[in-house]
């Protein structure tokens, strides 16, 4: 085990752990946009703020918490870059840009975020650079969030970083034109988050407090752009989900299907704060994805129960998500909502159109076996449940899945 | 910085290419031609390839000899057809002039070492 995760969960207190990933989280990208100004060289401030990450874990959790933990982490960072500094030939140059005026910090950790996202980057190294860079997660927490070692963890930001100064990655935020593509880049890695946290894809792979880091790093972003319409969607999508989280599972963890939720357990503040910024969204007229899926998960967290989910205007935005995106994934959750609207016939015939695309996805196997069921083929419909059984690894849907191979 | 543009062509491409008409054609190399003059300011030289079945590649890991074969390097659906040097400020510089590049469908951007 890493050092610096033997300190986090040692003598520190349960509830302080997470204290101490929020302050970290609050704080690392500010710091490494201050050592960006100072040795203007991506590659040496991203190590900084791993140094000072690292330090702070070891050191915290024994020491108590600073009082004021930026100074701290900007301290130490700084005595660090001054030891590099001072090795450097170009000293001077450096010691003129620590004079430079300096912008508005918005701006700044915005080019952090667009650099991290920089699209000549791989995928795996985007949410590797984004979640050490401006979360300030070590890279042993990301190893462990992805269930990937952390030598492959460390070699792809490494990577990652000798092409960023090698094939001259730009440090700053997009023009205009280029924009809307690049500020994807950004949401699909923010969503990937979401998506990995709030159902890994791996056993035993410990992702719940990805879904916070979506959440907080979809916050920075919306404070930074409150006019980019999908920030904002991507928004209330995360925030809808977990507005819902405490129904998903029974108090003995297991997963429990939309269907059959107690949506007592559901928190109806949040969900009504989180339409809100949806429909402040919708306001500038200007659709996407993230807007979309979330209006999808809001029709379901109004609706008091299954029945009376408003399944045809369900359909709809569906139907809007495939013009702007079309994927098999989201034709087969357009197939769930079409069984109450056009009935489980008319379901079966779309999903079977996707038997190709989707046969190694567990849940298509698992919506067939619904659906089967529903119309009255047990067999198939238990043969449908054992296939989706082979291909999850997630131990909370296998559970579930199990359950309905035995009782149904 | 100094980046090598490498122009590739699919075989696609190149029968879509063989099969226009003659005006077609020529429009087709009007449009790269109007692209090369347009960010003449960054490029610094350059040149298409003869085709790839004028190739000749030397092995000289294969033993004491040099191995001296027909064709390119890789055999492959896709070919380098051309290159371009160009000088531009970062590799978003270079990734917005080849957002319009109207040539062949395929292009590696590459920094050169110095």
């Amino acid at each position: 085990m890493n050092p610096a995760n033997e300190a986090a969960v040692g003598p520190v207190a349960r509830g302080s752990h997470a204290e101490l990933a929020r302050v970290v989280r609050e704080h690392a990208g500010r710091l490494a946009v201050s050592l960006m100004r100072v040795t203007g060289n991506f590659s040496e401030a991203e190590d900084l703020v791993q140094e000072a990450v690292v330090a702070a874990l070891k050191r915290w959790p024994t020491e108590g918490m600073p009082e004021r933990p930026d100074a701290w982490l900007f301290t130490v960072a700084r005595n660090r870059g001054l030891d590099v500094l001072r090795r450097e030939t170009n000293y001077c140059t450096k010691l003129a840009l620590l004079r430079r005026p300096t912008e508005p910090e918005a701006d700044e950790r915005l080019r952090l975020i667009f650099t991290c996202c920089h699209p000549a980057l791989p995928r795996a190294a985007q949410i590797a650079l984004t979640l050490r860079v401006v979360c300030g997660l070590t890279t042993a927490q990301i190893a462990r969030a992805f269930l990937v070692a952390e030598t492959t963890v460390a070699q792809r930001i490494t990577r990652a970083k000798r092409k960023i100064i090698d094939a001259g990655i730009p440090y700053r935020v997009p023009h205009a034109d280029e924009l809307d593509s690049r500020l994807n880049e950004v949401l699909t890695v923010i969503y990937l988050l979401l998506n990995e946290g709030y159902l890994p894809t791996t056993e035993q792979a410990s992702s719940g407090d990805l879904v916070d880091d979506a959440e907080w790093l979809a916050t920075l972003l919306h404070q930074l752009m409150p006019a980019e319409p999908e920030v904002t969607g991507l928004l209330a999508l995360i925030r809808l989900h977990r507005a819902r989280a405490d129904g998903r599972f029974t108090p003995g963890g297991a997963l429990v299907a939309l269907e059959h939720q107690d949506r007592r357990r559901w928190n109806r503040d949040a969900i009504r704060e989180a339409t809100g910024l949806l429909t402040r969204a919708a306001e500038q007229r200007r659709p996407g994805p993230y807007q979309l899926q979330a209006a999808i998960v809001a029709c379901h967290a109004d609706a008091d129960d299954w029945a009376n989910t408003d399944w045809e205007q369900i359909v709809l935005l569906y139907d809007m998500l495939l013009t702007v995106a079309p994927s098999p994934v989201t034709r087969l959750n357009r197939a769930v909502a079409l069984r109450y609207t056009a009935g489980s016939e008319a379901a079966l015939a779309e999903l079977d159109s996707l038997a190709d695309a989707l046969d190694e996805y567990h849940l298509f196997h698992a919506t067939r076996a619904e659906l089967l069921r529903g119309l009255g083929h047990p067999y198939q419909a238990r043969a449908a449940d054992e296939r989706a059984l082979q291909l999850t690894a997630n131990p909370a849907q296998q559970a579930l899945l199990r359950d309905r191979i035995n009782w149904a | 910085m100094k980046y090598v543009l490498l122009f590739v062509e699919t075989e696609e491409f190149a029968r879509d290419l063989q099969t226009m008409s003659r005006s077609d054609r020529d429009r087709a190399y009007a449009l790269a031609g109007q692209w090369m003059a347009q960010h003449a300011g960054k490029i610094r030289g350059g040149n298409r390839l003869q085709p790839a079945h004028t190739a000749t590649t030397v092995r000289l890991d294969r033993g004491a000899a040099p191995v001296v074969t027909d064709g390119p390097f890789v055999e492959g659906k896709e070919v380098v057809s051309g290159y371009t040097e160009v000088e531009a400020a970062d590799l978003d510089d270079v990734l917005r002039m080849v957002a319009t590049w109207p040539g062949c469908p395929v292009v590696e951007i590459r920094p050169l070492e110095s």
